[in-house]
């Protein structure tokens, strides 16, 4: 059998209860689209689902202090289309408008795509760029994570699904002068994995000809949603112009190092599209001409 | 002894009660428990649209959902879309246009293009390519499929 028993709960703390009398033998469920195969396909195990999809306190987007925040039960359909992540994060919207296919956007859910660890999650990689954290419940209490440190390795979070519940997900509001990009390279024009995809969050400075925050993500080139520091760091230090965004974006290129491999292709291809794609989306971004 | 599962669900416009193993999926549920073999088993991996059914409203994926999600929700499946003998207009428009080959995406076609027309009645090309684009479709390279929705949005529109 793939499990023995499906629940439903109502609310957090009755998940996180029915988790705590599994002893490590249940698992949180979310919209299912990755968990299910791999249950299927034995990597995983559990006897109990816990299904968090049916807790209302997880179906919020909303804005909170300044803050974005998207709860774990909320599907890539509902970011695309929401008005408040459409204006403030048209990145965000964006990537969650390319995952999988229609039916899978209409079940799998953001936070899962977080918990999923794939280094080019369309949902996550701009996640990365707008340097979210992610709330994680657990019976002894909640906290907040930054992203990067929701990742463990390839595939694998840092948040234990048979013991914790990721909650929510969130991220500033980039403010008045934020602007943010995203960009996706694959063979077809659905249900096909990224050869490249990146995300970029930018925040103009009052005079408009400088970075004051330049924030980019890459996949997949790590074993995660990768940013390219030292590229982001040139971006700040220089004023805005044709000739510092393909300098950055060959950085970012040498930065990345993305292997030759059968699945996403060569390693001269890969960086000049790296190349190719941030310089363009930069490009547009800042409206050089 | 596996403890059965008891699922109640709106099936079709009916009210449907199956007694079935918790770690049923919900392809296996219409298909093997309820008989409905008109929803397809393609890839059983997500990747094909061929098993799409509409829940709640929205085109899902029947091979990635466990039967247990289903308890409370609106199923519709393409033997819910003929209406007393009547065949609706998307399947009227995939016949009358030769949108039909072999048969096999059809089921999973015609529930994406329902989900999507009664979402957006008056949909344009890209937005019709769009609703369809989880589909696979081997045989009829899709230009057939795209023209049989738009009749049958014209046709729906009129009515």
């Amino acid at each position: 059998m793939n499990w023995r028993d499906y629940e439903r709960p109502r609310s957090i703390s009755e998940a996180l209860n029915l988790l705590e009398q599994a002893e490590g033998r249940g698992r949180v469920i979310a919209g299912g689209t990755d968990l299910v195969l791999q249950l299927r396909q034995k990597r995983y195990q559990a006897d109990l689902l816990v299904d968090i999809t049916g807790i209302e306190a997880l179906q919020h987007i909303e804005e909170r202090e300044g803050w974005i925040q998207i709860g774990a039960a909320v599907t890539h359909a509902e970011v695309a289309h929401h008005d408040l992540i459409g204006n403030e994060a048209r990145a965000l919207a964006r990537g969650c408008s390319q995952v999988g296919s229609p039916q899978i956007r209409q079940m799998a859910t953001l936070v899962g795509n977080i918990i999923s660890a794939q280094p080019a999650a369309d949902g996550a990689i701009p996640l990365m760029a707008l340097e979210a954290e992610i709330q994680v419940a657990a019976i002894a209490g909640e906290r907040w994570l930054p992203l990067p440190d929701a990742y463990r390795g390839l595939g694998l979070s840092t948040v234990d699904a048979k013991a914790e519940i990721a909650t929510a997900v969130r991220f500033k509001k980039l403010g008045e002068h934020g602007l943010t990009g995203f960009f996706r390279l694959a063979r077809r024009k659905a249900l096909a994995l990224p050869t490249l995809n990146g995300a970029v969050a930018l925040c103009r400075d009052a005079s408009g000809c400088r970075l004051q925050r330049a924030r980019i993500s890459l996949g997949p080139v790590a074993e995660h949603p990768f940013r390219p520091q030292q590229a982001e760091v040139y971006l700040e230090s220089h004023d805005i112009s044709w000739e510092v965004i393909l300098e950055a974006a060959r950085i970012a290129s040498e930065e990345a190092n993305p292997r030759t491999s059968l699945l996403r292709g060569s390693e001269e291809y890969r960086k000049a599209m790296i190349r190719l794609y941030l310089s363009r989306t930069l490009g547009e971004m800042l409206a050089i001409p | 002894m596996i403890k059965l599962k008891k699922i109640k669900m709106t099936l079709n416009g009916r009210q449907c009660e199956v007694e079935t193993a918790p770690d049923r999926i919900l392809l296996d549920l219409l298909r093997e428990d309820l008989g409905l073999t008109g929803t397809k088993k393609g890839c059983e991996q997500g990747e094909c649209g061929a098993c799409t059914v509409i829940m709640d409203g929205q085109a899902v994926l029947a091979c990635l959902i466990p039967a247990a999600k289903a308890e409370g929700a609106d199923i519709v499946t393409v033997e819910g879309l003929a209406a007393e003998g009547q065949l609706h207009p998307l399947q009227e428009a995939f016949w009358s246009e030769g949108a039909v080959q072999c048969g096999y995406c059809t089921p999973g076609m015609l529930l994406s293009a329902k989900a999507l027309l009664d979402a957006d009645p008056a949909p344009d090309v890209g937005q019709i390519r769009q609703a369809i684009a989880g589909n696979l479709c081997r045989c009829t390279g899709y230009t057939k499929i795209i023209s049989a929705i738009q009749v049958a949005a014209e046709k729906i529109g009129h009515e």
